[in-house]
């Protein structure tokens, strides 16, 4: 008889997350956006303590401030170390309005994220793994498929408007309807691929037999099934969030969405659009920032998949 | 010598020609971009600027004022007046007489029964006519022979050029309307959309809220008129949109009320498409205060009616604090540059109406707060004023529109500093404006504290303009929320002025009253805060020619001479 207890183990077992790291830290891509994204998202979540400028104040005497940065080629722009990004026309801080507009775009984003993810991965899930209901879920997701966001989201402030900001006052209401409708309008794709992933798996042997031992369906649910379909969740939660920041500034460019003194990166994109000839950087500020953010998260999520896909990765 | 004679004259008919020659449709098409986009064609059944001027190409008032605000004849004769003898000696009667031959676009004889079936649609008990502040007093309408009719009016009636006179009381056909008075008004769909009429075009087109199509109308009383055989007439968009389609692109040939911020304007004009045209009218930017309770959770038909009196605006010293705390000269400034004044009056021109009040032109904040001190109101933890619960908190609202969000923003902070809270709403124009009674978001319905927009009076007569602050004439559920008295002011004092100045024909004495009547609705109630007295500023193409801006009626009041400069 072999003696067992002489053996060591070549190696430390490593855990699943270090690998996907180990992955992820080979698609620079990847690495640069998601450092982006997490150096936007500490700024708009600190950066109103370290700049605390109020950005709905109006100082009508340093209006029309350009950014630092012109005075590298224009000595006599107006530019002042107090407003490193200028100021609009009526002298409110471009750089507190950058920072006070991304914490709403992104609050609106990520929040719009997680509840799209939470519902696409539910409906998909259950009309995956129950075939009584996938029928009957699937049409559901068409007839989803087929509302305009845009035209939804304009009835619905009228008539939601009223009572959210009665009980949540004018920013929360408006946060909580855009954030609502953005979740239940674009969950869709998410439920359609989970569905799909979790389709296939049931048929895999790993399946069969945990069932053969008689695994509950919750359980077989949370044990077996979500961690195999992690990854596509992942890159769509990416893409969720992107879509929730351009709707967000695409309402706030028409005028429907926030009051018009709170600031988000689309309002302030909106307001510089008839200045634009001559203050083209209060255009590109906001839309910089949210192109690069938007972009970061996209080149977060492709990174992720090919890291979450044991298939790909160690390639 | 002769044949230079010859040829000079062969020359001189050359350049004279196209004027000689010119005749109805010659010069092809004309663009109109109104930001605005109308929704109907019928001004009796809404008070939207943008559905009067769109609907003043096609049907047309007995007489219109000219860019001085002197009166001119349309399809009358001419302008009765005492002298002669079309206004009777007691003031209680004014005699019209049509132009004879005048037909509608149908070709139908225009008669002196259209212009009596007119004045009784708009006096229709059953029916929220818009413009009833215009037929104030009349008794009764005769019909004296075909082209004779006779307004008798109850009292003394000393500016009797409130019916069938300016943009916004046109005739319409009887013919057509005929089976659409009262109730029924609103529902003849096809009549309010495509009135027939007496105008130099004629709707062959109308898409509510987009686009209008017209052709020159046939029967046109000047057979060399209009110059241009079709028209478009397009609504929505911005003020930006539609200034850069005149005067940088030239896709349009006109766009109204450029409300742009003085220095995008100019920098717009240097396209070089363009030129933008501005004149000062009675045109007051103001802020309306809302007298009645408008909250949610009152129950609809109550809401925002005179049931229940507004928490804290029904207090006139908070009123004056919120009007004490704004600083106009900056507002115009920032807004309106060289077409805009500060102004504390409603009735800014012409002179003999305008008051002398000048009071509100510096701002106080400090006697703003002690206004509010001494109300009750105490500043609270969060730094707003409160008393006995009731908060100084209000939502104010205006359309969409660049310069309004920048006053709202100023006025917000200033309103700040004195411990009032403001909530910012910024409503569509076409719908604020629309006049829509199933819409919440009318300025009429006015489901808010505070609103701001801009309004002015056809013509140079104030009596009809104060006449919309009586108390009769606020909206409310019964009226379909029609009527001009947004505020829902009621001062019997004030409704009975207002009668006053309806019987009083000594001009000097009808200022005098009219003043009296500015001052108690501004300085003595503050019910209305007027801002800025803003000129109209206009854009026409370059090849436009023939255009003058009035103030005084619709701005296409003379689009029958428009012609394209060659």
């Amino acid at each position: 008889m072999t003696d067992l207890s002489n053996q060591t183990p070549l190696a430390p077992p490593r855990s699943q997350w270090l690998s996907v790291w180990d992955q992820l830290k080979k698609h620079k891509g990847a690495l640069l956006g998601g450092g982006f994204l997490l150096f936007i998202t500490l700024a708009v979540l600190l950066g109103p303590y370290i700049w605390t400028l109020d950005p709905q104040k109006i100082d009508y005497r340093a209006r029309d401030f350009r950014p630092i940065y012109h005075a590298l080629f224009d000595a006599d722009a107006k530019t002042a170390w107090g407003n490193p990004l200028g100021t609009d026309q009526l002298g409110r801080d471009g750089l507190a309005n950058l920072l006070a507009g991304g914490r709403t775009s992104m609050a609106v984003g990520w929040a719009a994220m997680l509840l799209t993810l939470f519902i696409g991965t539910l409906i998909g899930v259950v009309a995956g793994y129950f075939k009584k209901l996938d029928n009957p879920l699937m049409r559901l997701t068409d007839l989803f498929l087929s509302l305009p966001i845009l035209p939804l989201l304009l009835v619905a402030v009228t008539l939601f408007r009223q009572p959210l900001h009665a009980n949540f006052g004018p920013e929360g209401g408006m946060f909580i309807l855009i954030v609502g409708i953005i979740g239940i309008t674009s969950w869709m794709p998410t439920a359609r691929i989970v569905r799909g992933d979790v389709l296939a798996l049931k048929e895999r042997e790993f399946v069969v037999a945990a069932r053969s031992i008689g695994t509950q369906p919750g359980a077989m649910i949370w044990r077996h099934l979500l961690p195999n379909v992690i990854s596509p969740i992942m890159v769509s939660a990416t893409l969720g969030l992107a879509a929730a920041i351009i709707t967000e500034s695409a309402l706030s460019f028409l005028g429907v969405g926030f009051p018009s003194d709170f600031p988000t990166w689309g309002k302030m994109l909106a307001d510089a659009v008839q200045r634009m000839e001559e203050f083209p950087e209060r255009v590109m500020l906001p839309g910089v920032a949210i192109s690069l953010t938007v972009l970061s998260v996209n080149y977060l999520g492709d990174g992720l998949r090919d890291a979450l896909d044991p298939r790909i990765r160690g390639r | 010598m002769k044949l230079k004679t010859l040829l000079l004259g062969a020359i001189a008919s050359t350049a004279l020609a196209p004027a000689a020659f010119a005749e109805r449709g010659s010069d092809g098409h004309v663009n109109i971009i109104y930001w605005q986009a109308p929704s109907i064609l019928n001004p009796y059944l809404s008070s939207g600027t943008k559905d009067i001027e769109s609907a003043s190409l096609v049907i047309e008032p007995l007489g219109r004022y000219d860019q001085d605000g002197a009166l001119v004849a349309y399809l009358a004769e001419e302008i009765p007046t005492v002298e002669n003898g079309g206004v009777s000696a007691d003031l209680k009667s004014i005699t019209w007489k049509l132009k004879s031959g005048l037909l509608w676009s149908d070709g139908s004889a225009v008669t002196s029964a259209d212009v009596k079936f007119t004045a009784d649609y708009c006096m229709d008990p059953a029916g929220g006519c818009a413009q009833l502040a215009k037929f104030e007093g009349v008794d009764s309408v005769e019909i004296i022979d075909d082209l004779t009719v006779t307004v008798t009016f109850g009292e003394a009636k000393p500016n009797p050029y409130g019916p069938f006179m300016g943009g916004q009381s046109p005739i319409i056909q009887m013919a057509q309307f005929e089976n659409c008075t009262g109730a029924k008004a609103p529902e003849c769909t096809d009549a309010n959309f495509g009135p027939i009429g007496t105008g130099p075009f004629v709707v062959t087109d109308f898409r509510p809220n987009d686009v209008i199509s017209m052709v020159a109308n046939e029967n046109y009383r000047d057979a060399s008129k209009p110059a241009f055989a079709t028209l478009t007439f397009k609504g929505g968009g911005s003020a930006m949109a539609s200034g850069r389609a005149v005067l940088e692109t030239g896709e349009f040939d006109y766009a109204w009320n450029l409300q742009l911020a003085p220095d995008v304007l100019a920098k717009m004009s240097e396209g070089g498409k363009g030129k933008t045209v501005a004149a000062f009218g009675t045109l007051v930017e103001r802020i309306e205060m809302n007298m009645t309770d408008t909250s949610p959770d009152l129950p609809e038909g109550e809401r925002g009616t005179v049931m229940h009196p507004h928490p804290f605006l029904s207090d006139v010293r908070v009123r004056k604090a919120l009007s004490m705390a704004i600083d106009r000269e900056l507002l115009v400034e920032i807004g309106y540059g060289q077409a805009g004044r500060a102004t504390c009056n409603l009735v800014p021109a012409p002179l003999i109406y305008a008051s002398d009040n000048t009071d509100c032109l510096i701002q106080d904040i400090e006697g703003a707060k002690a206004l509010l001190e001494e109300a009750g109101y105490t500043v609270g933890s969060d730094g707003v004023r409160e008393k006995d619960g009731v908060r100084l908190s209000m939502l104010y609202q205006t359309s969409t529109n660049a310069v309004r969000q920048d006053f709202q923003a100023l006025i917000k902070q200033w309103w700040q500093e004195i411990g009032v809270e403001s909530e910012l709403r910024n409503i569509n124009a076409s719908v604020f404006f629309g006049g829509d009674p199933g819409s919440h978001d009318t300025f009429q319905r006015f489901y808010a504290d505070v609103e701001m927009y801009a309004n002015n009076f056809d013509g140079t007569d104030p009596e009809s303009y104060l006449a919309q602050h009586t108390c009769d004439k606020a909206p409310k559920p019964e009226s379909q929320w029609m009527g001009e008295n947004m505020n829902r002011y009621c001062d019997p004092a004030y409704d009975a002025l207002v009668a006053e100045l309806g019987r009083t024909g000594e001009l000097s004495k009808r200022g005098e009253i009219a003043k009296k009547l500015n001052d108690m609705l501004t300085k003595e109630s503050y019910v209305v805060v007027p801002l800025v007295d803003r000129g109209r500023v206009s854009a026409h193409a370059n090849s436009l020619g023939g255009v003058i801006l009035n103030t005084w009626d619709s701005e296409l009041w003379n689009v029958a001479d428009w012609h394209r400069i060659k």
